[in-house]
């Protein structure tokens, strides 16, 4: 299951395939110890990957804490360079940007908190995150939905995939005013765009072992727009005659999300719509705090939570919840093929979920970040045998 | 008028759809138990097929329309679409007739009927003329496409008016205005700020705005935190489904539509169920709460309570229910079981 992760991530990074291996092969040969799978010993790597972070507004900065703080105590092989830009603090100059990207192409892994789109139109129609998904080119973000094992809500033994379209749609950022009082959004649907998500969904779903893609729309009303990105899944889904492929209406799967989201498998959807199905989703299961999730384009993988908030009013005081992130952390460790050390945070982060004794408040305990992080840290030192 | 008991009582003229599929034998059902719970109501039943008018344009049948501006009220059950039949849908050519510019959907958890989720009781308001659904596309070149919404002062506005106006007329204590205006920071940020300059006026309804996605984060998780919510077209269509879904569906979800001209139809937004038509297999809840809905928009609402009791008891009891809520009762058994009901509460 992880190799076959590690296969796709390494399938789409075409930018990636060089560049690494470049840098693993020159890289002394006691890491590729830790490629050989949980039974062997931690590899002591004599060098570190590199990894651009963005801690973003509200509690991000906390929660990269609680990342650092779990990597410094399980000895992972990873160094952060961070960069502290945010649109609401007008910290989010062309300046830093570039800074920014460069320190992507050189990494080309990152692990991201939220940036925060402020809702004052200062003259810019285009919030930061936007931009920087546009320049890095994220056009896929990749939400796994799993039920947590010992954390139970109203809908247990949840497996969903829910890929979301993330560079157009409605959040082309080309609005204008007609006349005083009448305003035009615009959303731009592409047969390229559409045709690459529905591709990139298709073989996420043949890597990871996944029967079913389910195309979400409003072609009803949307004839042309969402028309053109339901043909243009029906056209891929051709080249996969292994994946059964359906199709539904956006608010008739909200209603059975909530009714029976069993019926689900992977989920493949434009921009705004994957905004939505992921915040319900992520809901289904426990909220924002425990869903990982990841961008994804040609060159660059990014890594986030699965419902992106900045969760401004709990900023300072040390009860947000880090399980989403550090799951997150976990995944860009297998990304980076250091599988070993991703089993041991997952797995401890689970271990802690499951014995339900420190829980944060969200997921109706009392403990604090800190808490949380500790007993984690704990079970890291202690890994199950 | 009429006679009922001691006092006289003005019969008030509603204009019945009764639609296609299984509409007919809902409607008949509504229109029995009306008549147990002795509502002042008389029923004008009209057929609303599309006619092709003078200029070639589609258009409802003149009596139809003639029905409606003079009742103002209608209750309608679900019309059916042909596909190639050349004219667009019949709730469109509504819509569009009569300017229904508000959707109002209110979800309240039915006991006896159980779901997942408990005490919901919220209201979406759905501004219904324009946003994503104006229709408007075009292809740009080959392989990309354009599609606007719109979003004009005076729609958003006038929604937001409602919304409150609602939220006073039936002890509702907050309105939440949902938005992606950090995305779409003109045209959310305009029914924003209409939303919030009509809040001024209404100083007794607290107002708050919340982001769409975390409304539908916060509603599956605990939905009793929301009380009415006001949002554009395409928002409104989606968490309105989604709060269906709370509930148990569309079979048992009354909804609103209220027009410019103090005109208001009623329906159930279920479809036309074909394959059980005439079988008298189908549950005429929907229609009968949104006939509910109607009589508390009348006024009535002495009638609406003891409807809406007589429904929800037989519901709890679980003795005869159809079979979409878990029974095997007939249609007729069901709707014999609330006339009862509403005769002993009267």
């Amino acid at each position: 299951m992880a190799a076959a992760l590690r296969g796709t991530a390494l399938a789409l990074a075409k930018g990636l395939g060089g560049a690494r291996l470049h840098q693993l092969v020159s890289r002394p040969l006691s890491v590729s110890a830790s490629l050989c799978g949980s039974e062997a010993p931690p590899a002591r790597a004599d060098s570190t990957f590199k990894v651009t972070m963005i801690p973003g507004d509200g509690v991000g900065p906390e929660l990269m804490t609680a990342v650092k703080d779990v990597f410094k105590a399980g000895d992972i092989p990873v160094e952060f360079d961070e960069f502290y830009i945010s649109e609401v603090q007008n910290r989010a100059s062309d300046e830093r940007l570039e800074k920014l990207l460069d320190s992507m192409k050189s990494n080309r892994v990152a692990i991201k908190g939220k940036i925060h789109s402020p809702m004052e139109n200062k003259g810019e129609l285009e919030s930061f995150e936007m931009k920087l998904r546009r320049t890095l080119d994220l056009f896929a973000n990749v939400v796994r939905v799993s039920s947590l094992p010992g954390y139970s809500t109203r809908h247990n033994n949840l497996d969903l995939v829910i890929i979301r379209e993330q560079t157009e749609g409605e959040y082309s950022s080309l609005e204008h005013e007609s006349v005083p009082g009448v305003i035009e959004c615009l959303k731009i649907i592409t047969r390229e765009k559409s045709r690459r998500i529905a591709k990139f969904a298709f073989d996420y779903a043949t890597k990871t072992g996944r029967s079913k893609v389910t195309a979400v729309h409003k072609a009803n009303i949307m004839k042309l727009g969402d028309g053109l990105f339901l043909q243009s899944c029906a056209e891929v889904a051709e080249l996969y005659p292994k994946i059964k492929h359906e199709n539904i209406i956006i608010d008739n799967c909200c209603m059975q999300l909530v009714q029976n989201p069993y019926q689900f498998d992977v989920l493949v959807m434009p921009n705004l719509y994957g905004n939505i199905i992921d915040n319900l989703a992520a809901g289904l299961v426990g909220g924002a705090g425990v869903v990982p999730g990841e961008s994804y384009s040609a060159e660059y993988a990014v890594f986030e939570t699965g419902a992106r908030h900045p969760f401004a009013q709990a900023v300072g005081r040390n009860i947000a919840n880090p399980t989403a992130m550090l799951l997150s952390a976990a995944n860009m460790l297998r990304h980076l093929n250091l599988e070993y050390h991703s089993q041991m945070v997952s797995e401890a982060v689970k271990k802690v979920i499951k014995q339900g004794k420190v829980r944060t408040r969200d997921l109706g305990g009392y403990s604090t970040t800190g808490d949380f992080v500790q007993a984690v840290v704990e079970n890291l030192r202690h890994p199950p045998t | 008028s009429s006679f009922h008991g001691s006092v006289w009582v003005q019969m008030q003229t509603v204009t019945l759809i009764p639609g296609d599929g299984i509409g007919p034998e809902i409607s008949a059902a509504v229109v029995k138990i009306f008549d147990a719970a002795k509502a002042p109501v008389q029923w004008e039943e009209r057929n609303v097929t599309a006619i092709k008018g003078p200029g070639g344009k589609w258009m409802i049948p003149a009596d139809a329309k003639e029905s409606m501006d003079r009742s103002k009220i209608g209750l309608k059950g679900p019309l059916k679409t042909p596909i190639a039949a050349g004219h667009p849908s019949m709730n469109l050519l509504l819509r569009k007739t009569f300017d229904l510019y508000a959707n109002v959907r209110p979800c309240v958890s039915i006991e006896g009927y159980r779901t997942p989720y408990t005490d919901v009781d919220l209201v979406t308001i759905r501004e219904n003329t324009e946003g994503e659904y104006s229709g408007i596309e075009h292809v740009i070149v080959d392989g990309v496409v354009q599609s606007i919404k719109l979003i004009t002062e005076d729609a958003s506005r006038r929604i937001a008016e409602y919304a409150f106006e609602y939220a006073r007329n039936n002890q509702r204590s907050s309105v939440t205005a949902v938005h992606k205006a950090n995305i779409m920071r003109m045209s959310d940020g305009l029914f924003l700020r209409k939303c919030r300059e009509v809040a001024e006026n209404f100083k007794d309804v607290k107002f708050t705005e919340m982001y769409l996605d975390t409304v539908c984060l916060n509603m599956v998780q605990d939905p009793t935190q929301f009380d009415v919510l006001v949002m554009p077209n395409l928002y409104g269509d989606i968490l309105s489904d989604l709060c269906a879904g709370l509930i148990g569906g569309l079979g048992v979800t009354p909804s609103g539509n209220i027009g410019a001209n103090g005109v208001a139809i009623f329906e159930s937004v279920h479809g036309t169920a074909p394959d059980i038509a005439g079988l008298d297999l189908a549950n005429p809840t929907a229609l009968l709460l949104s006939g509910v809905m109607m009589l508390r928009h009348m006024g009535l609402h002495q009638y609406a309570a003891k409807i809406q009791t007589a429904c929800f008891d037989t519901i709890k009891e679980k003795k005869v229910l159809t079979k979409d809520l878990g029974g095997n009762s007939k249609c007729s058994e069901f709707t014999t079981e609330i006339c009862r009901r509403v005769q002993d509460l009267a």
